[in-house]
């Protein structure tokens, strides 16, 4: 496992709204020819139920540790010049940007790839958690299925 | 021996506090940890198959044994992004 410390990535969780432009300027290289950046955002409609506004919270501590390993495990796989992830908390609006993942590498297809799966494992390993606000007047924090949080990781390329 | 817990989001709702201490005797497992929240914090009890443990900042299996300075936390499935 590549240790993610040598390389410099950016992994944070904010309070402030993400500068994905900032972010995206960040992972910049002469060595790379693609970059992707994704985007998380608040989301108006969930299965026919309007949601008003979202609010996140961390342990972030392990959030941080384990976005840490979602960088390294990303380095192993794919040929990955720069990366960032930028976790938001707190209380979100629609529209607003939840979650940002950079990623820029020599080639296209690499990049696509690492991004997906960075996205992808966030979502099912990292410790943080959404509330939602719903047009009726509810509230919910949003648990999806109770399954292993530890899924085998993806085969690599 | 006494364990302090961290809990987050619906599991510290239900707990009603940000950490909680776990009282155990004997054996120190997960399973064990597990089941004395349930019976300590028993609105805890409904969702605790569900909930998950951290100990030191890694996923814990049931059979884990839990060493005296963890740091423990239980929370729902995850659900960033």
């Amino acid at each position: 496992m590549k240790n993610y410390t040598e390389f410099n990535d950016r992994i944070e969780l904010t309070d402030a709204l993400i500068d994905y432009t900032q972010l995206t300027e960040a992972i910049r290289t002469h060595q790379a020819g693609a970059i992707i950046l994704f985007l998380g955002t608040v989301r108006e409609m969930t299965q026919g139920r309007q949601t008003l506004c979202l609010d996140y919270e961390a342990y972030p501590e392990m959030a941080l540790a384990k976005m840490r390993e979602l960088a390294g495990e990303t380095r192993n796989q794919w040929p990955v010049e720069k990366l960032g992830i930028i976790h938001r908390l707190g209380h979100l609006e629609l529209g607003e940007i939840s979650v940002a993942v950079a990623v820029s590498c020599p080639h296209r297809k690499h990049a696509f790839e690492a991004g997906q799966y960075l996205i992808d494992r966030l979502k099912e390993v990292v410790p943080i958690w959404k509330k939602e606000n719903w047009s009726d007047g509810t509230t919910a924090w949003v648990h999806p299925g109770s399954g292993s949080p530890i899924p085998l990781q993806k085969g690599g390329t | 021996m006494d364990f302090q817990v961290k809990m987050f989001a619906r599991a510290r709702d239900l707990a009603d506090a940000d950490s909680v201490t776990v009282a155990l005797s004997g054996s120190c497992t997960i399973a064990d940890l597990r089941r004395a929240l349930s019976e300590q914090y028993p609105a805890l009890q409904p969702v605790m198959t569900n909930l998950l443990i951290a100990v030191d900042n890694q996923y814990a299996t049931d059979e884990m044994p839990i060493a005296p300075q963890a740091e423990i936390a239980c929370f729902p499935p995850v659900s960033g992004g």
